[in-house]
Parts: C-alpha cells; structure tokens; sequence
C-alpha cells in the first residue's frame, strides 16, 4: 500500500514544488463559513495584533522560538567553559566568571530553555490536536509568554555587568548568603525565579483547564495523545512544586536583605532547609522537563513506524506513576548530607522504583519499532536516539540511586555525565525530532532530510564524543564546578576530546537553524498531511487556519485519520465534515470534562494588549525590590493592580443561552 | 446536501460555576496558593524540629486577640457566602448589604491582626522563629488583603451597576476565593497557637 508516507519518504526525488500531499485537508472547511470564521478569527493587522495577538499557534510558536535563542545562549556559555576545560591550568577565565558561567548555563537551559521548549510545542499542538479552537484562557497564555520573556531578560540583567547569578542553578545556601556572597548576583536569582515561576504557574494552570474543558466532543480521556497527557502531568506537578522554589527563593531575598534567619545559622535557621524546598521542586521539574518531550516520542516516532503506539494505556499510566513517584524522591540530591540513615533509604528505595514506568515507556517505544513497518526519516533518527541516549542516563541514574556508589559519584563529572544525557537525551533530542515532525504543520513546509542526515549525524556524533568521556572523568575523580584542574591529575587528553565533541554538537545545532530558516523560505510544500498522520492536527491545513476547525469535530477513535484502516466495518467513525459550526462570534464548544460531552458555548475573547501590558509593570515592580527603590516598586505595583481590574472587568451581558450554529 | 443550520435545542453561553472555563481556573489558582502554605507550615515545622532549646520565645503566643480574630474571619465567609446567594436570589440590596458586612469583618481582621503583630517583644530578624512567624502569617495577610481588595472591587461594582444577573460568575469566584483565605487561616492558626501548645 503506498500512502502519502512513502512518498514523503522520497523527499529529495519529488519535484521541490509539489506539495508532499496534495490531498485536501480531512477536516471540512465549508466554503462560506471559512471566510467568516477567518473574518472573526483572525489578528488584527499591524503592531496591535502582533502585541496583542492571543492565538495560540502564533504563542506557541514565539515560544519555541524564544527558547531556542535561549537554548544558544545557554551552548555559547556551556562553550567558553569547555575552551576553559580543554587543557590544565587555563587561565582564559577567572574562577568568578567560571561561576558565573556554569550558573547561568544551569538556570538558562533548565528554566528558559527545557519547559518553555516544551510548552511551545504544548501550546501549538494541544488544541488542534483535542479539536478545539484555542486554549481555555487566551489571554492568559500570551501572558505566560510574556511573562517568560520579562523574567528571562530579568535573570540577564546584570549578566553584562559582571554579576550574574554565580552559585550554580540549585543555588545552595550558605555559599549563597549575604556574608558569602554580597554582590546583587544572588538576589537577581532570587527575584528572577520569583517572576518566572509565575509564568510557569499560569501556563499550568492554563494546560489543566484546557485539558478538562477544551476538546472535540468524543476526545475522552483513553484518546488523549500522550504528549497531552506528558503536558498535564507536568502542569499538575508545576502548580504543585513552583510555590517551594518560590517560597525557598523569597526566603534566600529576605535572610539576604532583610537580616532574617531562615537558612543564616546564628539565629538558628537551618541552610538544609534550603535544600529541602528547592529539591521538593526541583525533582518535580526534572521530570516536568522530560515527560511531556517523552510524549512527544509516543505521539511522533509511531506515525514513523506505521503503527500505534503499543501499550498506549500504560505509557499513559506510566506517564502519571512517574510524576507521583516524582514528588518522593528528592533527597536523592541530599545523599551526602548527612541526613538519618532511615529517610536515605526510603528515598533511595523510591529512586530504584522510579526506573519501572520509565522503563515502561522504553519498552514501548522499542516494541512499536520492531512490530511497525519503519521509515528511516530524520525524525525517526532524533526519536529512536533518545531511546538509546535515554537508557544510557537512565542507567547512571539507577546507579546514583544506590546510597554507596552515590557517596562516590556526587558532585563528579559523572553526575554531569548523567544530567546531560537524561536532559539533553530525552529533552533536546526529542525536540529537534519533533521540530522535524511538526515544522510541515507550523509553516506548510517540509525540511531537508538529506541536510538533517548531517544534523542528526552531528549532533549525536558530537553528543556522544562530549558526555560518554565524562562518565570517565567522574569515575577519574574529576569535580564538578571547579574552573580548572593541574597537569598531574591526568584530566587533559579527556578533556580536550570532550570540548571537541562539544563544538561538534554546537555545529550540528547550527547546521539545523540554519536548515529551519531555509525550509522556511524555499522548503517544499508540506500539504495537509505529509506523514500520514494520525491525530487532529494532521486533519487541518498547513499552516492550520485561525480558528482550527471550521466544524468541530466528533471523535469516535484514538486515530481520527486512520480509521479506514484500524476499525472493524461497523463500528463508529470520527465525523470531521459535520458538526457544530459555531460561526455567530468568536465561539468555542467547552465540554464536560471526564466524558467530553458539549456543555457549553465559549465567547472567546479578541487580540488584548493587557497581557504585555502585565508584564512590563511587573518589571518595575521586580526592579524595586531588586533595587531596593520603594517608589518603583509602588510604581510597578500600583500598575499591576490598575491592569487586573481592568482584565477582570465583566464583560457586556449576553444571552445566557444560545441556540448552537451546526453544519451537516 | 449538508449546509450550515441552527441547532434546535440551546446550549448555555459562558456559563456559570462548574459550567464555565473561570471556575476552573480559580480552582487551580486555590490549590497553587494552598500548597504555598503547606511548604510554609512544613518550613516552620522543620526549623521548630530542628531548633535547639525552646523555639518560641516566651512560650506559646497568646490567644487574647488571635481568637477574636479568628470568629471575625471565620464569620466574613458566612456573610460572604450570603451576599452571594442574595445576589442569586434577585435582592441586590441586601446582596450589598452583607457584601458590605463582609468587608468590616476582613478589615476587622487585618486590625487584629496588625496589633497583635505591635505587640510582639521581638522583630523580623531576631531569629528563626520571628523570621517564620512574620513569613507565614504576614503571607496570610497579604492574601486576607488581596481578597478584600476583590471583595471592595466587586463592592464598587455591584454600586455601580456594573454586575447583572448575567455576571454571578464574578461574585461566585470572590466568595470561592474568600473562603479559601478564611480556610486556609485555620491551618495558620493551628500551626502557630495550638502547636506550641501540643509538644
């Protein structure tokens, strides 16, 4: 059977300009409707409607971008340190800046590269692929967005200045004290994590309600895409783990400014429990960094393999297990502590158990590839590499879980080795493929297979020759954080191929922005469906119209598009040529939320420029506490509370009820 | 030949409480808010846990403003609750009136509150437990004080002519805030008077 798969599969042999598919989209857009629903949907032009746009694909996609200038912030100070690192007793950066350094590495790629990354493509996909028109609360996304990019150019702020945060991303106290530390660095720290957690926070809370309220009719829970259920997980988790890194970081500003004793140990404050709050959230949020990318290999690497994904209701299950395991295990970090005997093992009892539903999934990715008939595209590449990088990290994992090999292993290169391979092994790499998968969606056009060959190659290449010798260093008794190392130690040969496999992943990223901007520009049409999907997305056209759907469709299966071939004759198919319409007003259908079933039309609401305008005033206000400049911070203040009753307004009384608009 | 048409039976627009998208929202913001103060009283936990000696000066706090306080808040959930169901019920007046009342009860509150904080014999930063004294409770203010500023919003509203009928999902979310402030004061208070009391 030859689909418009095996003839994506041939890329480079077809002509550059016709489309990959050339078939109409499988949603029906009926002619009439189409126009006024793009009438009522789109932007308004010009710099309005690009401030002020709350389109969720037009979000999403900022999103991504942003994170990946942020993701080569981040490579370009993960480089300095390695020319650092190549031979012993370098001097090309001081020990402070080293500091500096490696902290900002550390806070940019975890905090403004991995979950935005994330939520990027969360944001873009969750309602064309749960059948609905946008988000549950618009504005509320693009102020996610915003408020990311305000607290990011807040964590860089004194970046130039030579006083960046320099006590590593997990920031321990009492190296972070005022007595140790007295500079502004620290408190850019505090009061940044403060500002970003409140963008993490409302794009959760944003996902949960979206998940319960915003799908196709039908969409019920056991047909939810994985990543959707990645991205849940992780809201939850986020909702529930932001509020301790807050809490620790508003604790840090006080016992810093205020002569509190929180962590300060003449008053009687404890620095451990600095640690306590800070890895309560922060194993959460290794695994918020991870799940919903993991999902996204469930969702894409099988429409690569021409199957379902095998054993989809225990990835789902396993998906959530890890989450709650997730919140038990944060003294794995304070192994060498000295806490009692009886907490470690607990935690390092439920540090082995968290390697079953990881497992789970792994076991299903390899089985949906040996039972499935396999495209070798360049997506398939990235997705079945992180099932390889995966296993590797996952079983230094395992190993640092183990309380004695962990008292040896803590703070070596062999954590970093370990770190790098689950961040960047699940994370970036799944990224990179699911760019691959989604950028015909995003932009109706494909990107070069024979150009992401030598991404791929690169990367994965240059990945392996940077972090697999690190294993070695750390076992060597390399540390960690440490600016420089003396000629004796017999570091210096490692080290040098370690930078070069460093600079040769730094080419291979690249290589690949500079292959999406040329797809951008001249790729070849995508059409509809160029990889024979299976999901909701793949049923609009490439780049999806404003509203999505011009009818919203009815959900019968977990394949909306594959269904001619997986359904036995009889049973009952999506319908996406007839339903509700809903063309009276920028409308949407929310429905029940355990059993999808319409319950209510949704006045959305237009381009807002209250979202920015948020942003900005939480500027000054984040300003004057930095500064310590009451009148700024009331300024900011002041501003922020005129802002919230203005987007809390009520709106114009309407109807209470309205006769739904349906097509069919 | 399949055309665009109105549907014979109606569906509710917006909607009001578990109907609409906002009493959602609200939801997620009451448990983000409420684990916030889940690690603030097992912050005060740990460092009375680990604290060498008494970790109160002076032994327990007294009860002599706290518990006033307490029936003072406790009771603007009531009237709360009742402005809300007024409002439901067509009387605007008295919706305002007990709207009104719920207001002088919270800044009754807050009054307590701020004597009992004068009183003190110690400031912020003369240990780890003034620190987290001040901390927990004064968070718990700023929360008491970020619903009073909805409350006299919604108050101003009301007034105004602003709220109809068609906007009981305003008053359904304050009041729902409103009661988590009163509620999650409950756990305040038994982490800060009746604890000491208990070991």
């Amino acid at each position: 059977m030859s689909t418009t798969f095996d003839r994506a599969a041939g890329l480079a042999r077809g002509s550059p300009q016709e489309p990959v598919d050339a078939s109409p989209p499988a949603s029906l857009v009926p002619p009439a409707a189409g126009d006024k629903l793009k009438d009522i949907w789109e932007d308004s032009p010009g710099l309005r409607g690009w401030f002020g746009t709350v389109d969720h694909k037009r979000i999403g996609i900022r999103y991504l971008i942003t994170a990946f200038v942020f993701l080569a912030i981040g490579g370009i100070e993960a480089l300095a340190m390695r020319v650092q690192l190549a031979q012993a007793d370098n001097h090309l950066l001081s020990p402070e800046q080293y500091n500096q350094l490696f902290s900002m590495h550390g806070v940019t790629m975890i905090f403004l590269y991995a979950m935005p990354i994330l939520s990027g493509f969360s944001n873009y996909l969750w309602p064309l692929m749960l059948g609905s028109r946008d988000m549950a609360f618009p504005r509320l996304n693009a102020l996610s967005f915003w408020l990311y990019v305000a607290a990011g150019l807040f964590l860089y702020v004194s970046f130039p200045l030579g006083a960046a945060p320099n006590d590593g991303w997990f920031n321990y106290v009492p190296n972070g004290s005022a007595e140790f530390d007295p500079g502004p660095n620290i408190d850019v720290y505090c009061l940044g994590m403060i500002f970003l957690g409140i963008s993490t926070v409302v794009g959760a809370a944003n996902f949960v309600v979206t998940l319960l309220r915003m799908r196709a009719p039908g969409m019920s829970l056991n047909r939810l895409p994985i990543i959707v259920w990645g991205t849940l997980t992780a809201s939850v988790a986020n909702l529930l783990a932001i509020p301790a890194v807050s809490l620790a970081c508003l604790m840090l500003w006080f016992d810093r400014n205020l002569g509190t004793h929180f962590f300060e140990i003449s008053g009687g404050g404890q620095p451990l429990l600095w640690q306590h709050l800070f890895w309560s959230f922060g194993h959460p949020w290794v695994y918020a960094v991870v799940l919903p990318a993991m999902g996204i290999v469930s969702d894409a690497l099988p429409v690569h393999c021409r199957r379902p994904l095998v054993g989809y209701t225990l990835v789902a299950m396993a998906t959530v297990t890890t989450m709650v395991v997730g919140f038990g295990v944060w003294l794995h970090h304070m192994f060498a502590t000295g806490l009692p005997a009886l907490a470690l093992s607990f935690f390092s009892a439920a540090s082995f158990a968290i390697a079953i539903p990881s497992a789970i999934s792994v076991f299903s990715w390899i089985a949906t590839i040996w039972t499935g008939r396999v495209r070798i595209t360049v997506p398939f590449l990235f997705f079945a590499s992180v099932i390889l990088l995966f296993v590797i990290g996952g079983v230094s994992g395992v190993m640092t879980a183990s309380l004695a090999l962990d008292w040896e292993l803590t703070d070596t290169y062999f954590i970093v080795a370990h770190l790098h391979y689950v961040l960047i092994g699940i994370n970036l790499f799944a990224v990179v493929g699911a760019i691959y998968h989604w950028f015909p969606k995003m932009t109706g056009r494909m990107m070069s297979e024979r150009v992401g060959r030598w991404v791929f190659g690169l990367m994965f290449g240059g990945f392996n020759l940077a972090f697999l010798p690190m294993h070695w260093l750390g076992l060597l008794g390399m540390p960690r954080r440490v600016y420089t190392y003396g000629p004796d130690m017999g570091f210096g040969v490692t080290n040098l191929i370690v930078t070069i496999g460093a600079f040769l992943f730094a080419v291979g990223i690249g290589l690949f922005f500079v292959s999406m901007l040329v797809a951008r520009l001249a790729g070849r049409p995508a059409g509809p469906n160029p990889w024979d999907g299976p999901s909701l997305e793949w049923s609009v056209s490439s780049p999806p119209p404003p509203y999505n759907f011009a009818v919203i469709p009815l959900i019968a299966s977990r394949h909306p598009l594959w269904e001619s071939r997986l359904l036995e004759k009889g049973e009952p198919h999506s319908r996406l040529a007839e339903g509700y319409l809903l063309d009276e007003g920028k409308e949407t259908l929310g429905v029940t939320p355990l059993d999808g079933e319409p319950d209510v039309i949704l006045k959305m609401p237009g381009d807002s420029l209250l979202p920015l305008a948020l942003s900005v005033a939480l500027l000054p206000l984040f300003g004057g506490l930095l500064l310590e400049l009451a009148w700024l911070g009331g300024i900011g203040a002041l501003a922020v509370l005129v802002i919230l009753i203005l987007w809390f307004r009520p709106h114009e009384a309407t109807r209470s009820e309205e006769k739904a608009r349906v097509y069919g | 030949m399949a055309r665009a048409a109105t549907a014979s039976t109606a569906l509710p627009v917006h909607g009001q409480g578990v109907v609409g998208t906002p009493w959602w929202g609200m939801l997620c913001l009451i448990a983000t808010e409420g684990i916030l103060f889940v690690y603030l009283i097992f912050s005060y936990g740990y460092l009375a846990s680990q604290s060498r000696g008494s970790f109160v000066p002076g032994g327990p706090p007294a009860l002599g403003l706290a518990l006033p306080a307490t029936i003072l808040l406790l009771s603007s959930s009531g009237t709360a609750e009742w402005s809300k169901r007024a409002a439901r019920g067509g009387n605007l007046g008295l919706s305002r009136l007990a709207l009104g009342l719920t207001l002088l009860l919270g800044f009754g509150f807050v009054i307590l509150s701020g004597v009992e904080w004068s009183k003190k014999p110690f400031a912020l930063h003369d240990s780890a437990y003034s620190s987290i004294y001040f901390l927990l409770t004064g968070t718990h203010l700023a929360h008491v004080f970020a619903g009073l500023l909805a409350l006299v919003v919604l108050l101003i509203w009301s007034l105004a002519g602003r709220v109809h009928a068609g906007h009981d999902q305003h008053r359904t979310l304050v009041t729902l805030y409103w009661h988590f402030v009163d509620a999650v004061w409950v756990f305040v208070f038994a982490t800060v008077y009746l604890s000491p009391r208990l070991v």
